[in-house]
């Protein structure tokens, strides 16, 4: 096949050095190298421990309520006119996103490593929420570090991580957003690495959390696979996620990269339009550069300096991305695109009016995409939706927008 | 022999530790750093530390964050780095090593940065988020031009780490006094000394030690043990806390204060001054 001549050097895997061609590495001060060292071989050996394997098992199933549904949108595919739409259904997952795949493998992974402090950053609130829910279930403290704008606008999610036990602690530091408590927890890292563990949420960061936390999150595309199978006899067409640093969507795609006729679009946050100087999409608009211990896509000004972002979903609010997503644009294995903030809103009243379900504004922007793409396919054609989390966290933000739309 | 090295070997044979203060380029406003840096020598400063200021600067704490943050809002950017290196260079002899980030140097291009830093007068570059494992590239071009790439090692850094660092060094090695990020502490971090006598079985490049030293006694402690003291967060914090006019003298004052409290308590024998293994009871 042509697809296999021109993946034929492909490297799906990172090397020793946590590289995928120029992307990923370990950028980080020399004090974290042999805790990401220490790491990296614990995580090694994890993969010959049966007992780790079949205990994440375990939890997946009787806590987090796995495997999620993959559910055919009927009303949505025939408002698209075209391919079929299913969603893979993370919404369904405890508390309410795939963030919890992650958090309960890493959670678990810092257990038998005997680390006795958990810290973790988050942006829309949901890894907080997640990190701070295996850290209640597993009785290890947890720290939450989160910009002083997210706290405002996710003010949900911040009582739900307080009601868990954990400390949320503001970063008033640069944008106030992810970016910024993401330096904060590496500073705190960096100050107690002897005893905290850092459950870094998506695929960025220092060798090997961009390969762990993907391994971890995997969990969703090996089950949407053997669903797909199972529902439709066949592999889909295409997978659409959304793409903030990449983690939901890293877990869809992964299982399905060597698979070369299964199409994966990714879809970042355009804002109020990748031309304007307001969104958060990296790979569609970035360029190569280093942040937060990796080489990836970066969204940058001429001298080097982290930009700001904007995105009406606090989750997706992020200047990097992922460097395996990096390498996959590079190879040419997944396209990325984006969707602005009124797309994502409309294709967020779509979703609730037509299939009752309430995404989150993340996963608007995968929805408005699918919808797209759809009309553009035949009716025996399949797209899987990666429907990473509900919406009742933004309820706050869609209200806000209304209220202020009603005032002009 | 480099000005980096001949400031280190007087220092030792002025019986004490080389000083190295840091200022941040174009802070507290955007002229102010050359004459910042003729009053930082005039105290007594062995070789000048300047910052490259940077967006998300994870390995520093809030201090040199803040001034980072005002220096970039000021215009700052990688050529006004060099530049103002440059102006600094044009008005003293003194050794000048730049301190910033991999990502503003990376896409300022790497071949520029180097060429128009040894252009400067740049004599070295600190790049705390560039582990030995990832700077193959930079160090190739950082030796074509003659500037040296200078590693950073903590107390967490293994005996292998420790080796391998020593062989890519340049300069000297920047060891830091603790786990942590920059800024002004109490005292200084216990176990300094079994930390540098790691470093020291690997090699013979002058160490340096920084973050969290701030005050002349903190200087004297680490100057029993070490060959260079850095100290940043302090001169910042001094810069916020003086009126303009007397900065310059404030801070010309501080650094003597540190120049003196980094004497050695037991002089280096007369036969061992720059560092030569000379035996004195033959000499």
């Amino acid at each position: 096949m042509i697809q296999d001549r021109k993946y034929k050097d492909a490297q799906w895997q990172a090397d020793e050095h946590g590289k995928w061609g120029r992307f990923g590495g370990r950028y980080v001060p020399e004090t974290l190298i042999p805790a990401l060292d220490e790491l990296a071989d614990a995580y090694a050996q994890l993969g010959d421990d049966p007992d780790f394997a079949a205990e994440f098992a375990r939890l997946c199933a009787e806590y987090v309520g796995r495997p999620t549904p993959l559910y055919h949108a009927r009303r949505l595919s025939e408002h698209a006119g075209g391919a079929q739409i299913y969603l893979k259904r993370e919404d369904l997952a405890h508390t309410g996103a795939h963030k919890i795949n992650n958090a309960l493998g890493q959670g678990l992974l810092a257990k038998r490593m005997g680390k006795t402090r958990i810290i973790a950053e988050t942006g829309a609130g949901q890894h907080g929420v997640a990190s701070a829910t295996v850290c209640a279930m597993l009785g290890l403290p947890c720290i939450v570090y989160m910009g002083e704008e997210d706290i405002e606008r996710q003010k949900l999610n911040v009582y739900r991580m307080k009601l868990l036990g954990a400390e949320v602690r503001p970063v008033a530091s640069g944008t106030r957003t992810l970016k910024d408590a993401i330096n904060e927890a590496i500073r705190d890292w960096v100050t107690n690495v002897a005893d905290t563990f850092y459950l870094i949420g998506s695929v960025v960061g220092p060798h090997p959390y961009p390969t762990m936390v993907r391994d971890f999150q995997s969990v969703i595309g090996t089950e949407a696979r053997a669903q797909a199978l199972e529902h439709t006899g066949v592999l889909p067409d295409m997978i659409v996620a959304c793409v903030g640093g990449g983690s939901n969507a890293m877990g869809i795609f992964y299982p399905f990269v060597r698979d070369y006729d299964v199409r994966l679009v990714g879809v970042e946050a355009g804002g109020e339009g990748v031309d304007s100087s307001r969104h958060a999409a990296t790979l569609v608009a970035g360029s190569f550069g280093v942040l937060h211990g990796a080489s990836m896509y970066l969204l940058q000004d001429a001298d080097g300096q982290v930009m700001g972002t904007h995105s009406v979903s606090a989750g997706l609010d992020y200047p990097g991305v992922g460097p395996e997503h990096s390498y996959l644009k590079e190879t040419g294995r997944a396209e990325y695109t984006s969707v602005t903030d009124t797309e994502a809103l409309e294709a967020f009243e779509l979703l609730c009016r037509l299939e009752g379900i309430i995404p989150a504004l993340e996963t608007a922007h995968a929805v408005a995409e699918a919808v797209k793409r759809a009309r553009e396919m035949t009716h025996d054609q399949v797209i899987i939706v990666n429907h990473s989390g509900r919406g009742d966290k933004d309820l706050g933000t869609i209200v806000g927008r209304e209220d202020a739309e009603a005032t002009l | 022999m480099s000005g980096i090295a001949r400031a280190f070997a007087r220092a030792r044979s002025e019986g004490r530790a080389a000083l190295l203060p840091y200022l941040m380029t174009g802070y507290p406003d955007a002229d102010a750093a050359p004459e910042i840096a003729l009053a930082l020598e005039r105290g007594g400063a062995d070789i000048l530390e300047i910052g490259m200021p940077f967006s998300d600067p994870l390995a520093d704490g809030p201090t040199v964050q803040r001034a980072a943050t005002a220096s970039l809002a000021g215009g700052t950017t990688i050529a006004v780095c060099i530049e103002t290196a440059s102006r600094i260079r044009q008005q003293s002899a003194i050794p000048i090593v730049l301190m910033g980030y991999f990502n503003p140097i990376h896409r300022y291009g790497l071949e520029r940065f180097f060429s128009h830093a040894a252009r400067a007068g740049v004599e070295g570059l600190i790049v705390p988020d560039l582990p030995p494992e990832e700077a193959g590239e930079v160090r190739t071009i950082a030796r074509h031009n003659g500037v040296d790439l200078i590693f950073l090692l903590a107390p967490t850094s293994t005996d292998a780490r420790i080796r391998g660092a020593a062989e890519v060094a340049g300069g000297f090695v920047y060891c830091v006094s603790l786990t942590g990020v920059t800024g002004a502490r109490a005292s200084v971090a216990e176990g300094l000394e079994g930390f540098l006598g790691r470093v020291r079985r690997h090699t013979s490049l002058p160490l340096a030690v920084g973050f969290g030293i701030s005050r002349p006694e903190h200087a004297r402690q680490v100057a029993q043990v070490a060959d260079g003291v850095v100290v940043a967060s302090a001169l910042i914090d001094l810069i916020d806390q003086t009126p303009p006019h007397a900065r310059l003298d404030a801070l010309e004052e501080y650094t003597r204060s540190l120049h003196d409290g980094a004497r050695k308590d037991t002089p280096v024998p007369a036969g061992r001054i720059g560092g030569e293994r000379s035996d004195d009871r033959l000499g």
